[in-house]
């Protein structure tokens, strides 16, 4: 009896002496348990969908909307899938598929996470263009996306580097992708996505961002022209050994002009010129200098064209910022094999100028419709040559008519070239051009006007502003 | 009656004393037993490897090494150099005595060798494919009884197109080169480019341990070799970095150079 009640209160002993040790041994609740960020879900899509919400699918314009379902049978070591079944090239519902993936709700903070990862397998061995993320259809800021992935018939796994979490506190653009058939065809085929999810893999290393594709390029403006930064680009080491590039967003980036009284630069990576002079934009992604730059040459204020003050009524304008330009096929039609003339329009307080490089002979062309001019009596035309005048220098302004049958050739063409020289051509400010009609015998008709051509560069640059036919 | 009040007390002390053990945050696999330090380089003193350990191997030796590897070992500091208290093997893309590459390797035969115990370095490797850099060591019969009958032990082999993983290797006779007994450790959540690690054996008589950090990854022991244990005698170290090979093949397009890898020290223990 006593024994029994001893062995009770001793075994009783052992086991509350278990029980308190094992208690104070857990950990207590960390000061920063109780954070306010939102919330730091990895998952996307493993047997489900995981915080979406209920509304989070939106295909893109022209893709087809039905694209996405839920597969019940396949799956990346499960029976669950998402599937995407890339349409025909023919499908009257759209002819590629793509869409985002956006969270019905709070968006998430991935600042603990490198990487977005998932697991593929496709119908047949295709390249998928994009996969991504950071598309919300509001300001899409942090976007990141790598281009043409090999997908094969068994289950692999890819990885989109997170070029720098940091700066994802709140996003709600989960993934995005973009998936057509110019490599199958035109023919329809199916890819399936498994435990779609953000990771911290750890095994990631940054080799290096670029703007401007890595190059150091320079671009001349005037005061007010804008410019943008391009190129830009990050390419990471996998854990495999395998470097992936991703094409990001300027939001990543801290961008900085070295002038900045020539040329601002704003976090969106747009360029303003604000006066005469050379400034470089360079880039910063998570303190880390990117390789490339972007240098603007700055000419300084630039001269506009003469505004038209001619009626809208009395005026069929080809290009003008002052009237309602009808359909133009190109303003350039980079006529192989002998034509150098390459454009670089650029637009100065909202004033569009035509800017021909390497200017040797150009064409503008507006047959679709062409243009009936016979109620109009004047060409006009204003021209700028920047640089210098040499002696005997032309310009040759020609008017072409298609004939009756609208279309070049034929048989029915006529057109007519009117030269002009020193001194009218000058450099350093604008040439009014207006050339009647009544000076152009060449031009049988005016009834199917399709062209103006421009004849007598010399390789530099000529601006045109202001074409137009008027009475 | 006693006698059990007594045991059971001692039972709920031990129990005790088990449980607060268990619960101690500090739990890690016990990989390194050797703690007697016999020798050490910290590469704190800058300009060549100290000579009181290490000397070079100059050329491409026959055949690159028996590899068929690119690179002329050179001793000019362009390709190792002691500075920022590391060592640091370069391997560059030049043209220099008919070789496309240089690069170095040093090695203590004759001034260090060691039989059992404790060799460990800490190392930063470089990224690339065609990278073969080595912690290695040689039997220093390797003079009397050529190669493999010497014994290779390959503390840490890496290849810079798999920036994940190393090799842990014993060569010998009867289990060299393609028959070599190895293994590999792949780091779960880190890289062997981005960040130190630190690489090491223990060895005693019938036994090689191989651990990598806290990890113990490999124990290799006689009856794992297909032929004659000869790690029973001293053996000497060599760090350096080949460019290409029978292992690694060619460095490519994106193997960007120069390359370094990082040694921030060599120690052993008993």
């Amino acid at each position: 009896m006593k024994n029994l009640k001893f062995n009770c209160l001793a075994g009783f002993l052992l086991l509350s002496t278990i029980v308190i040790i094992n208690t104070s041994c857990e950990r207590e609740l960390s000061d920063d348990a109780t954070e306010a960020t939102f919330p730091k879900v990895a998952e996307i899509f493993i047997e489900d969908f995981v915080g979406m919400g209920s509304n989070f699918y939106f295909p893109y314009g022209g893709s087809k909307p039905t694209a996405w379902s839920v597969d019940r049978e396949e799956g990346y070591n499960s029976n669950v899938s998402m599937r995407f079944d890339v349409p025909n090239a023919n499908d009257a519902e759209g002819n590629y598929a793509g869409a985002i993936f956006r969270i019905d709700g709070a968006g998430r903070n991935l600042t603990e996470f490198d990487a977005l990862t998932f697991y593929v397998k496709a119908s047949q061995g295709v390249t998928i263009s994009e996969f991504g993320f950071g598309e919300d259809f509001d300001q899409n800021k942090y976007m990141a996306t790598i281009t043409n992935v090999s997908v094969g018939t068994n289950w692999s796994k890819v990885i989109i580097p997170i070029p720098d979490a940091s700066k994802l506190l709140q996003e709600k653009g989960m993934f995005r992708y973009a998936a057509g058939t110019q490599g199958t065809n035109g023919m329809a085929y199916t890819f399936w996505i498994d435990d779609l999810k953000f990771e911290k893999l750890g095994t990631i290393r940054t080799i290096g961002a670029a703007i401007m594709n890595g190059n150091n390029a320079s671009v001349n403006t005037f005061v007010g022209v804008n410019s943008n930064i391009t190129g830009i680009i990050s390419t990471f080491n996998l854990p495999n050994g395998q470097n992936q590039i991703v094409n990001l967003s300027t939001a990543y980036f801290e961008f900085t002009s070295s002038n900045p009284a020539v040329a601002s630069v704003d976090s969106n990576g747009l360029v303003t010129s604000l006066s005469a002079g050379t400034t470089v934009i360079t880039a910063t992604i998570n303190g880390v200098q990117a390789s490339g730059s972007l240098t603007i040459n700055c000419s300084g204020n630039f001269t506009h064209a003469p505004t038209p003050t001619r009626n809208q009524a009395n005026v069929i304008s080809i290009f003008s910022d002052a009237y309602n330009n009808v359909p133009v096929n190109y303003y350039n039609g980079y006529w192989a094999p002998w034509q150098t003339t390459v454009s670089s329009d650029f637009t100065v307080a909202n004033d569009n100028i035509l800017n021909y490089t390497i200017f040797n002979f150009v064409g503008i062309e507006f047959s679709a419709p062409t243009v009936n001019a016979n109620s109009m009596t004047h060409f006009h035309l204003d021209a700028f040559i920047p640089g210098s005048i040499a002696p005997g220098r032309q310009l040759r302004v020609i008017v072409v008519d298609f004939g009756a049958d609208g279309a070049f050739g034929g048989g029915d063409d006529t057109r007519h070239s009117t030269t002009f020289t020193a001194p009218f051509l000058v450099s350093q400010n604008w040439m009014s051009i207006d050339i009647p009609f009544s000076a152009m015998p060449g031009l049988a008709s005016r009834s199917n006007l399709a062209q103006i051509i421009l004849e007598g560069g010399d390789g530099s640059v000529i601006y045109v502003d202001n074409v137009y036919f008027y009475n | 009656m006693i006698l059990k009040y007594n045991t059971i007390k001692y039972l709920t002390l031990t129990t005790s004393m088990f449980v607060i053990m268990g619960c101690s945050s500090d739990e890690k696999q016990t990989v390194t037993t050797m703690n007697q330090l016999v020798m050490q380089d910290e590469f704190d003193e800058d300009g060549a490897p100290n000579s009181t350990y290490w000397s070079y191997n100059i050329g491409t030796g026959s055949n690159g090494w028996g590899n068929n590897e690119l690179q002329y070992y050179t001793d000019r500091p362009e390709n190792v150099v002691v500075e920022d208290g590391m060592l640091k093997i370069t391997a560059r893309r030049e043209l220099y005595m008919g070789s496309n590459y240089t690069s170095a390797r040093i090695l203590t035969k004759g001034k260090v060798e060691q039989k059992y115990g404790r060799i460990e370095a800490r190392i930063k490797l470089p990224l690339g494919q065609g990278l073969w850099p080595a912690f290695w060591m040689l039997g220093s019969d390797i003079d009397e009884v050529g190669w493999p009958a010497c014994g290779e032990i390959d503390i840490m082999e890496y290849l810079g197109n798999n920036p994940t993983t190393v090799l842990g290797t014993v060569h010998g006779p009867g289990y060299s080169a393609g028959e070599s007994i190895s293994k590999s450790y792949t780091l779960p959540n880190s890289r062997f480019d981005t960040d130190f690690h630190i690489f090491g054996i223990e060895w005693g008589e019938d036994y090689i341990n191989y651990y990598i950090d806290d990890v113990l990854y490999n124990q290799i022991t006689p009856e794992d070799v297909p032929g004659e244990w000869v790690f029973d005698q001293p053996f000497y170290i060599i760090l350096n970095m080949a460019v290409g090979g029978n292992l690694p093949g060619s460095p490519n397009a994106e193997t960007a150079f120069p390359q370094t890898m990082l040694v921030d020290y060599i120690r052993i223990y008993q």
